[in-house]
This record gives structure tokens, C-alpha cells and sequence, in this order.
């Protein structure tokens, strides 16, 4: 038992991964669902709905950047996998804002992104306005992706 | 900087100029043309919709024509074709094509009753072929297949639903009490699914060998041609033959129209440019022999417009000053370094009335925060390369187009400068690829400091936090030269200078505390507590007593309380500037990330497995970061900037012009 700081470290990175990876998934299916739907219109649209479809893909990449930023710390990517128990709940406890807040925003963000993509198949014009809602929920992402970064950043640095 | 200064030009001329007149507006395209319906029974409207729709019909046609054209040769388009606009037309072509308007509308009929007959021609080649299908079994047939029966004799030619042999058939018939001498039976053809017969009987034999046929689910053929199969095979093969004959004829034909192309191109956008010419007559007010028009148009074309119109028209030209309750339309004017954002602008809404246009101090956060959020030297040159080739290369590119290219033209500038001072080039290419396949330890010395290094990220947080605040303050800046700008003065203390007091002593005091040391590194001297704490206590105090001005005493201080509240929305305002350090590391450590995978191949031979890892990947980073560093700059604009002092609602300046799809016609064509 003497590796459970590394399995508890894994833990979290598996998190951010598969959670913030499967709201995008859910995210970025139900807006390439409504995007074809409108290219079947209309296929001239299909850069602007392609842009909507990808605006719920970055949790799933926050989500992949945060688990490989903890593989790296812990060594498992080459290095010295040892790390103490308290460390790798650290590292855990540190994943768990962009696991969560990716799932959900991911979801809602998809919802946001079929209702902007119904906005644009009437009114095409009205592009720049639509493309901010589903961005709006995008925020909060970010500010998870922010703390679990600045978390796994300085728990080297706390000495234990 | 600005709004460009509207008038109304009122025109007044007579009806035998009218054409002229309004081609002159056309091609000069200032003047935005306001429907005038005059309250007097000596003016009057003109009907043109007859007149619109049969251009716009003739407009589509051609088009078709054209589309037809390309379907059989294609016009060859370059990838970059979306780049490189509308040709301007010479002229030569101009007369050349206008004069043979005719003559190309009866190619454009030649050309669509052409794919007409094609596909008419294919429709009869399926049809012939299903019929062939269905003649094949009876191939072998010498009669024709609508032969009944001879004097003495019926026939029954057609199929059995099932495979049934001679023997069959003839014991059927037997068993029924008819000797076999009574029928001739022939089977044509015979497969799982049917059997082609055909029976001769006596005549008299003919009822009750019908029923007996009938109980066997007999059933004649649908096509009954009067020749025998074989033959009709033939002939509906030659027929096919001369269908595909007459296609490619055709086709021929078709294809030796593709001279006219351009000629079709340009009827294209003739007829168009008529059709809107005519909707513009709708909006005049005419008497027996004069006409009225009247528009807005950009002060500084005035005089030009004027003296033109004066001096070859006769034409009266009145100018008047637009009335403040007017809704007059909008048309910005920015000196080339912030002209690219208007079209930023214009996604969010134009300036409504009374309000300025924020475009060039939006410009310069419009660039820094792309930058910051982009941040990678090596992203940064392929985009302002990129962007600085198309712009070379493509001359003719239309406006919106060209203000959007050269936006990220800037913004890739921006961005290469961000990541030279965090020492990011396609992240930490430079490194890996030394470590990897040189073995040597060089770096790319970053200018300031690289963000994921020890508390460096934390100062990076901080100065993020200081951008926001600048940018907040600048809002409110705006604000205040709107205020001086429509010269209400007062309201400039009470919803500038007391929020600017508010936040910025709030933000000194907090500054000054211990606690934040640890996430600033610095503690302010314990006197900006002090200062910063009265400077928010008389912002707070005057946002209290003055936000609801204008109310009766106790909903004033309610709402003046509740004005207070929005000092979360200021908070929160600040703090959403963290975006631009969460995706400024995002692009960095994502790159960092696909130079690892990239190097994990080793050195040798995992130099092609690098580079090809190198390419994918970071064209992956490149295309989701850009998307989110754009969709986030515009965020922060609209939400965080423009909350302050900004609400739109202003109408584009749209001008009567020329608005083809094919062509540009310059104005000095027709200008006589």
C-alpha cells in the first residue's frame, strides 16, 4: 500500500478525463444532431453550425490537458512515480472542478448550442449575438480548468 | 474614430432624367433611399413590381443557364476561391454585354432547353430499358406478343406465377377431361419467380382452357408491343442508342456555349441591377413630369453628389440637417488599424442614438486580449503570415471579407508577441525537439516569464485582473465622453467618477490587506487602506443617494440601494478576466502536450512519426483555441466592456448601390 498516493493521483486524472470527456460527448452529439438537421436545409451553413457543434468539444479537452498535466507531475509519463498519499488526494481533490464542472457545463453548453444552431438556421446574420450564449456557459469551465491548473501547479511546491 | 455625419438630401428633378439619376446614385452608392409618400393628390407612386419580377426572372435565368454551364464543364474554382471576390468588369465588356443582352438571354434559354432535353432523353432511356427488362423471357417468342389466335385457334400469351414444367400443365388440362391434341403448349421461359407460356387451343376449347389457366393465376403480360419480342428489343435498343446519341449531341451543344460563361455572369448581375433599380423608383413620389427623392447620405459626399447632379441633371438638390427624432442610419469611419473590428461591432449592434462608436479603443483590448489568450509565437506567424498573404494575393477581396482577414492579421501579431514573452513556440517545440533529436539542452528564453512555473502563474492571474480593471475603467471612461458628448455633466459624478471611486478604493483596501499576500506576493502600505476605504465609502454614498435620481425620496434610496448591489456585477466582472490566463495555458500546455507525444517515437527514424504527430496536432490546437480565443475576446467586449456604456440599437447605413453577385461595375462606367 505503499503506492496509493500515485493510485489516488491516477484516480483524479481518469476523472477529469472521463467526466469532462463525456459531457462533451453529450455536449457536441445533440448539436451535431440539430447541425445536420440545418444542413439538410441549407449546406451552405455548414461552417457556422460546425462552430456551434465545437463550442461544447473544450471541456473534454480541459478535461484531457488537466489529466496530463497530473500524469506528468506524479511521473507516470517517465520519472519517478512516488509520491506520498496526501500528495496524490491532493492531486485527486485537484481534478474534481474540471470533472464536474466540465460534465455539466458540457451538457448545458450543448443545449445552448441546438438552440443557437435553430437561431442561425432562420437567421444566419445573427451569427456573432448567438455564438456568446453558448459561450456564456463555456465560462465557467474555464474558471474550473483555472483552479484545478493552479491547484496541480503548486501542490509540488508544498513540500510533502 | 467615429459616426459619420448624416444629411438628408432631398432631389428634385425631371421625369426625363430619371434614368440617369438614379444609375448616377447607383454606381456612386452614397445615398440610402427613404420611401416618400407626399400627403398631395399632384404626386403620385409608381407601380414597378411587374417590371422587378420579370428581371429578376431574366436574372435567374441566366443564372440557371450558368449553373447549367458549369455542371458540364466546371468552372474551375482555386480553394482559396472565397478569397478572391468579384472581378471588376472592363468597359469594353460592359457595352459589349449590354448590347447583347438579347442575344445572351436567348443563349440562356438555348442552354436550359438543352439540359431540358437531356434529362427528358435520359427519363426515355430508363423507361425503354425497364420495358427491354420485361420483354427479355419472351425473347424466343417468334409472335408478336399481341397475337390472339388464328380462325380456328385462341392464343393465351402470358406468365404463370410460378415454375411449372410441360408435364404439369398438360395434366392439368387432361385431368379437366381435354385431350392433349386439343392444345399446343409452349413454354418460353422459366425461372423461380414466373413462366412464360404460350398456349394455342381450338376455339371452342377457349373458355374452359381459361379457366383452367385462370386457376393456375395466369396473367398477361402489361406490354403487349405488336411485334414479335425479339424485334421490339431491337428496336428499343436502337432507341437508346439514339437517345445517348442525341445526349451527347447535346451536351456538345451545351458545352460549345461555354464562351458565353462570363457573358451569362454578367446578365446575371444586369438584370439584378435593374430590378433594384426599378424597387428605388417605387420609393420616389412622382408628378406628370418631375420626380422626388429623398435619402440620407455621409456629409462628405455631399458636395460631390451636388455638383454632378446640378450640373448635368438640372436637378434641384436639397440638403437638411436629419431632425434629433430621426432614426438616421449609421456608417462608421476608423483609421485602418481599427476599421477591422467594426465588423466586431456591427455582430454586437451599431451605435443607437446619442452614443459614440467605441470601435478604436475597442480595437487595441480587441488585439491584446487575443493575444494573451492565443499567446504562442509560433500560432501567432502562421496566422499573421497567413493572413498578410491572403490579403496580398487577393486584391478583389470584398470588404466585410478583407476587414475580417486583416483583424486576424492583427490579432496574429498580437499573439506572436504574447508568446514570445511567455517563451512559447508551438509550446515547447524548440526544446523537445532539441532534447529529442540533438540531444542538446536550448530553450526558448521566455521575454518575460513562462506562466506555468512556480507562482508565475499567480502574477500572471494578477496582471489578467489589472487588464480587466483598465479595461472596466475605460469603459466607464466611454461612459463619461458619452455623458460630455450629449453635455450631461452631473451624470458624469454620479455614475462615472462614483463607481471609479467605488471600485478602485475597494480595490486599494483589499490590496493593503495581509491576507492577500499570499496570492499577490506584495501587501500595499496599511495608508491605502485608509485612502482606498473613504474613497469607497463616498462612491458607495454617492451611488445611494443619486442612482435613483429622478424618483420620489424613499424609492430613490431604494433604488439607489439597490444600484449599490451591482457592486457584485463589478467583482464578478473583474474576475471573469481570468479567462485570460486559463486559456492562455490552455493553448500553451495543450502544445506541450502533443510535443510530448510527438518525441516519445525517440530520435531516428520517430522523426517522421514527429513530424506528422507535430502537424496534426497542433493544427487540432491552433483551430479550438482560435475559436475559443475569439469567442472569448468578443465576450469580455459585449458583456464586460460594452455593460458599462454601450447599448447599440443604431440602423446600417445602407446605400442604393450595385449589388452583384458576379461582377464589380465600377462607378466610372455609364457616368455620362
Amino acid at each position: 500500500m505503499d503506492n496509493l498516493g500515485i493510485v489516488f493521483a491516477l484516480i483524479g486524472a481518469a476523472l477529469a478525463t472521463f467526466l469532462a470527456g463525456t459531457g462533451s460527448a453529450i455536449g457536441v452529439g445533440k448539436a451535431g444532431v440539430a447541425a445536420a438537421g440545418v444542413l439538410a436545409e441549407d449546406p451552405s451553413k455548414f461552417g457556422k453550425v460546425l462552430i456551434f457543434q465545437l463550442l461544447p468539444a473544450t471541456q473534454g479537452i480541459y478535461g484531457l490537458l488537466i489529466a496530463f498535466i497530473i500524469l506528468t507531475k506524479i511521473g507516470i509519463l517517465g520519472g519517478d512515480p512516488n509520491i506520498s498519499v496526501t500528495a496524490g488526494l491532493l492531486y485527486f481533490a485537484a481534478s474534481l472542478p474540471i470533472a464536474f464542472s466540465g460534465l455539466f457545463s458540457a451538457i448545458y453548453q450543448g443545449n445552448c448550442s441546438v438552440a443557437g444552431i435553430g437561431t442561425i438556421a432562420k437567421k444566419p446574420d445573427q451569427f456573432g449575438k448567438t455564438i456568446l450564449l453558448p459561450a456564456m456557459v463555456e465560462t465557467y469551465a474555464i474558471l474550473a480548468l483555472l483552479i484545478s491548473m493552479l491547484a496541480i501547479f503548486n501542490i509540488p511546491g508544498l513540500n510533502l | 474614430m467615429s459616426v459619420l455625419k448624416m444629411k438628408r438630401i432631398n432631389i428634385y428633378a425631371l421625369k426625363k432624367h430619371r434614368k440617369r439619376i438614379l444609375e448616377l446614385l447607383q454606381r456612386k452608392g452614397i445615398v440610402q433611399v427613404e420611401d416618400l409618400t407626399l400627403d398631395d393628390s399632384v404626386f403620385q407612386k409608381e407601380e414597378t413590381t411587374q417590371k422587378q419580377m420579370l428581371f429578376q426572372k431574366n436574372s435567374g435565368i441566366a443564372e440557371n443557364a450558368y449553373n447549367i454551364l458549369n455542371k458540364y464543364i466546371p468552372d474551375k474554382k482555386s480553394p482559396f476561391a472565397m478569397f478572391s471576390g468579384r472581378s471588376p468588369i472592363t468597359v469594353e465588356s460592359y457595352y459589349m454585354f449590354t448590347e447583347d443582352a438579347n442575344e445572351i438571354m436567348r443563349v440562356a434559354y438555348d442552354i436550359i432547353g438543352f439540359d431540358k432535353e437531356i434529362s427528358d432523353s435520359k427519363a426515355e432511356i430508363i423507361k425503354l430499358k425497364s420495358q427491354i427488362e420485361t420483354l427479355i423471357p419472351w425473347e424466343t417468342l417468334d409472335l408478336p406478343m399481341n397475337f390472339s389466335g388464328t380462325n380456328t385457334t385462341t392464343a393465351f400469351i402470358g406468365t404463370l406465377p410460378q415454375l411449372i414444367t410441360y408435364e404439369e400443365i398438360v395434366s392439368q388440362i387432361v385431368e379437366k377431361g381435354n385431350s392433349v391434341t386439343d392444345v399446343n403448349i409452349e413454354i418460353i421461359s422459366a425461372d423461380e419467380n414466373q413462366t412464360c407460356l404460350f398456349l394455342l387451343c381450338k376455339k371452342e376449347k377457349s373458355v374452359e382452357i381459361s379457366g383452367i389457366l385462370r386457376s393456375l393465376g395466369f396473367s398477361k403480360p402489361t406490354v403487349t408491343p405488336s411485334e414479335p419480342p425479339a424485334e421490339c428489343i431491337k428496336k428499343f435498343k436502337k432507341q437508346i442508342n439514339n437517345a445517348l446519341k442525341n445526349i451527347e449531341a447535346t451536351s456538345c451543344s451545351i458545352v460549345s456555349y461555354v464562351g458565353v460563361r462570363n457573358a451569362l455572369k454578367f446578365i446575371c448581375d444586369y438584370y439584378i441591377m435593374r430590378s433594384e433599380k426599378y424597387a428605388v423608383i417605387e420609393q420616389l413620389a412622382h408628378t406628370k413630369r418631375t420626380f422626388v427623392l429623398t435619402g440620407y447620405i455621409p456629409e462628405k459626399c455631399v458636395e460631390d453628389i451636388e455638383k454632378l447632379l446640378t450640373s448635368k441633371y438640372d436637378a434641384a438638390v436639397e440638403i437638411e440637417e436629419p431632425s434629433p427624432n430621426e432614426d438616421t442610419p449609421v456608417l462608421l469611419k476608423n483609421n485602418p488599424f481599427a476599421e477591422p473590428v467594426e465588423s466586431v461591432l456591427e455582430t454586437y449592434s451599431l451605435p443607437g442614438k446619442k452614443e459614440i462608436d467605441p470601435t478604436s479603443v475597442m480595437a487595441i483590448f480587441y488585439y491584446v486580449f487575443f493575444g494573451m489568450m492565443f499567446s504562442d509565437a509560433g500560432y501567432g506567424i502562421i496566422m499573421a503570415v497567413g493572413c498578410g498573404l491572403l490579403l496580398h494575393k487577393f486584391k478583389n477581396m470584398e470588404l466585410g471579407l478583407r476587414k475580417s482577414v486583416k483583424m486576424f492579421m492583427f490579432c496574429g501579431v498580437s499573439t506572436t508577441f504574447w508568446g514570445l514573452m511567455f517563451g512559447s513556440f508551438f509550446g515547447d517545440a524548440v526544446a523537445v525537439v532539441g532534447k529529442t533529436f540533438f540531444n542538446a539542452d536550448i530553450s526558448l528564453p521566455p521575454l518575460w516569464f513562462n506562466p506555468v512555473e512556480g507562482s508565475n502563474s499567480m502574477t500572471l492571474l494578477m496582471v489578467c485582473f489589472l487588464f480587466g480593471l483598465i479595461h472596466l475603467f475605460t469603459g466607464l471612461g466611454m461612459k463619461a465622453y458619452t455623458c460630455i458628448k450629449n453635455k450631461a455633466y452631473i451624470d458624469i459624478l454620479y455614475d462615472v467618477f462614483s463607481w471609479m471611486l467605488l471600485v478602485g478604493g475597494g480595490v486599494m483596501a483589499l490590496l493593503s490587506m495581509d491576507m492577500m499576500e499570499s496570492m499577490t506576493g506584495f501587501v500595499l502600505p496599511s495608508v491605502f487602506m485608509t485612502v482606498g476605504g473613504v474613497c469607497a465609502a463616498i462612491g458607495a454614498v454617492i451611488i445611494l443617494l443619486f442612482q435613483g435620481r429622478g424618483s420620489k425620496p424613499i424609492k430613490r434610496l431604494l433604488k439607489g440601494a439597490y444600484g449599490l448591489y451591482g457592486v457584485t456585477g463589478y467583482l464578478s466582472d473583474i474576475l471573469s478576466y481570468s479567462r485570460l490566463l486559463a486559456l492562455g495555458l490552455a493553448t500553451g500546455v495543450i502544445a506541450q502536450v502533443f510535443n510530448q507525444i510527438a518525441s516519445m517515437f525517440g530520435g531516428g527514424f520517430g522523426v517522421i512519426l514527429f513530424i506528422i504527430i507535430f502537424i496534426i496536432g497542433h493544427s487540432l490546437n491552433i483551430g479550438i483555441n482560435a475559436l475559443g480565443a475569439y469567442v472569448h475576446t468578443n465576450r469580455l467586449q459585449f458583456v464586460e466592456f460594452f455593460g458599462k456604456f454601450y447599448e447599440g440599437g443604431g440602423k446600417k447605413f445602407s446605400p442604393f448601390k450595385i449589388n452583384t453577385k458576379y461582377y464589380k461595375i465600377k462607378e466610372d462606367i455609364f457616368n455620362g
